[in-house]
């Protein structure tokens, strides 16, 4: 009975009010669509970084004749040279921190060079000479690159000491950047949500001031009042929700999955599974956000 | 039943208070009449009875419970043993006679089978047993009055409040609805009206509580709108001596002012 009464008062505050519901709807549902974005992107960072960074190494470049940095003289790294930088990489300072390492020769370097750049122009220019010889090392904690540049650095006929996690920070902080700015234009959305669904609870209440006086007059609880609003609330705001779900779960499937991953082959994306993760994520944000807001509005309207 | 102790209420940005130190003591099956000019504070006081205020200073006592320690969550289970009736009858035009009445069962969560018992149960007893299908806009002024009077009376409650319930009524119907109060004031509940209606007031002699700029300057059990004994009491509350009635209780409602 009361169930019934309360569902009926909702449907009529739906119906009456059905352009601000409408708007409710489609706010909720772009500010959940950048919130589901930014959370996915935040995933695929994370997941990103976990694949590449297990991946990265740290290159010990030797010297080249065209070279003058480091401890270089215009020449190439003799032989002694290079066999005193692989002893140290196998001596027992270093050792223990070294998952694998392997020399590349500069045909070996231009090789690779050639495969990677296949059919660009500078692939022509590049001749063997121009490339260093180089040791890879994979170390047993990526973050630990430091005791390379420490151990190594100084000596003769070594050029450089290159960790490819810095090339990858750089990535990682555009992407940060843009999942944050996705964050940001989120909460600027969440707020004009939350506002947007207590001023439609207030006008809802207006129109049925008449109703409310009655039921306040005659005793009937606050919780019975409210409900209805708040339901109402929700309703508008989880409508919206789950069209923000639909459009992450789209955006995955057709953007991510169906283009990106054709595109860019070698990249790991998030896929379908990560979506379904964020929808009731984002059902739940609208529910609670039009819940709270919803109450603070009514709860001050009906203040004695 | 209602007890007030020096209660004073003083609205927020108003200097003068709409009640200034006002006791008194309203017992069961009391019928009351509630005078005094618009502005005088009569509202005020239903209001606090009603705890849709909390008094400035002072306390009340309603039905055995402190007003003042009812927690807001308790207001509403409070207010279920009071009914109102206003001087604009406050229907929900789109409900039927029936919905009307029903609506106050509904929202406090009574069961279908008691609604369907209560609600033609107080229709028969405001007189309406046969238009409970009706919309209040096909209704009389007076009967509008009633199906009020029987959404306040459904629930039994133990006290009545009306505010002005003949104010939009004409002498005849206005007579119509004094019966059906005495009738229900006769059957146990406790009756407080606030009225500018001398006529009524008169004819029906019962307890008259006369407030003036906040206080009560008269409380006679079988008075009438204005009392000949005491004309001395409404000087220095701010009325010009001219304006007080001279001759008798029916120069009263010009002289007492608005109606509205």
């Amino acid at each position: 009975m009361r169930i019934g009464l309360v569902l009926s008062e909702v449907g009529q505050g739906l119906r009456r009010n059905l352009s601000m519901v409408i708007s409710v709807v489609l706010v909720t549902f772009i500010s959940l669509t950048f919130v589901g974005a930014a959370v996915l992107l935040q995933m695929q960072i994370t997941q990103m970084k976990s694949y590449w960074f297990d991946r990265a190494q740290v290159a010990v470049y030797m010297c080249t004749e065209f070279s003058t940095v480091g401890g270089c003289d215009q020449q190439v790294a003799t032989p002694d040279q290079v066999a005193l930088v692989q002893a140290q990489l196998e001596g027992i300072t270093l050792a223990p921190f070294i998952d694998t390492f392997y020399f590349e020769t500069q045909q070996q370097a231009f090789e690779n060079f050639q495969e990677q750049f296949a059919g660009d122009a500078v692939a022509d220019l590049i001749s063997p000479e121009l490339l260093p010889e180089a040791f890879w090392v994979n170390l047993i904690d990526p973050t630990q690159s430091a005791i390379l540049s420490d151990a190594l650095g100084g000596l003769a006929g070594v050029e450089s000491i290159v960790d490819q996690r810095s090339y990858l920070d750089q990535i990682f902080d555009i992407l940060n950047v843009s999942s944050l700015t996705a964050i940001g234009i989120a909460a600027l959305m969440l707020v004009a949500a939350a506002l947007l669904i207590s001023t439609t609870i207030r006008l809802s209440a207006f129109s049925r001031r008449r109703e409310i006086g009655i039921m306040r007059l005659v005793g009937a609880s606050n919780r019975f009042i409210q409900t209805p609003f708040i339901i109402e609330g929700v309703v508008a705001a989880l409508i919206g929700s789950v069209l923000a779900g639909f459009a992450v779960v789209g955006i995955v499937q057709f953007f991510v999955q169906g283009y990106l991953a054709e595109t860019l082959p070698l990249t790991s994306f998030v896929g379908l599974s990560d979506a379904l993760l964020v929808v009731p994520i984002l059902l739940g944000a609208g529910a609670l956000l039009a819940a709270l807001s919803a109450n603070v509005a009514i709860t001050r309207y009906l203040r004695v | 039943m209602i007890r007030f102790d020096e209660v004073s209420k003083v609205y927020r940005g108003t200097a003068r208070p709409a009640l200034n130190g006002v006791s008194l003591e309203i017992l069961s099956g009391e019928f009351v009449f509630l005078v005094g000019a618009s502005g005088s504070g009569k509202s005020t006081f239903l209001r606090l009875v009603l705890k849709e205020e909390r008094p400035s200073s002072g306390g009340i006592h309603v039905l055995g419970q402190d007003l003042g320690a009812i927690s807001s969550r308790k207001v509403p289970y409070f207010r279920r043993n009071l009914g109102v009736v206003f001087q604009d009858f406050r229907l929900l035009p789109n409900k039927t006679v029936f919905d009307n009445v029903a609506f106050t069962l509904q929202v406090i969560g009574k069961s279908k089978g008691f609604i369907h018992e209560a609600v033609p149960d107080a229709l028969k007893t405001v007189g309406l047993d046969g238009k409970a299908q009706r919309f209040p806009h096909e209704l009389s002024g007076g009967e509008q009055q009633r199906v009020a009077i029987a959404r306040a009376v459904v629930n039994k409650p133990a006290i009545l409040l009306a505010d002005e319930p003949t104010g939009n009524l004409d002498p005849e119907t206005s007579a119509g609805i004094m019966a059906l109060l005495e009738r229900i004031n006769a059957n146990g509940t406790t009756v407080i009206m606030a009225t500018h209606d001398a006529g009524i007031v008169d004819r029906l002699q019962r307890r008259v509580i006369e407030v003036i700029g906040g206080r009560i300057v008269r409380d006679e059990r079988g008075g009438g709108y204005k009392t000949q004994a005491h004309p001395v009491v409404n000087q220095g509350f701010g009325m010009a001596p001219s304006a007080l009635p001279v001759v008798a209780p029916f120069a009263a409602p010009t002289s007492v002012g608005e109606q509205r």
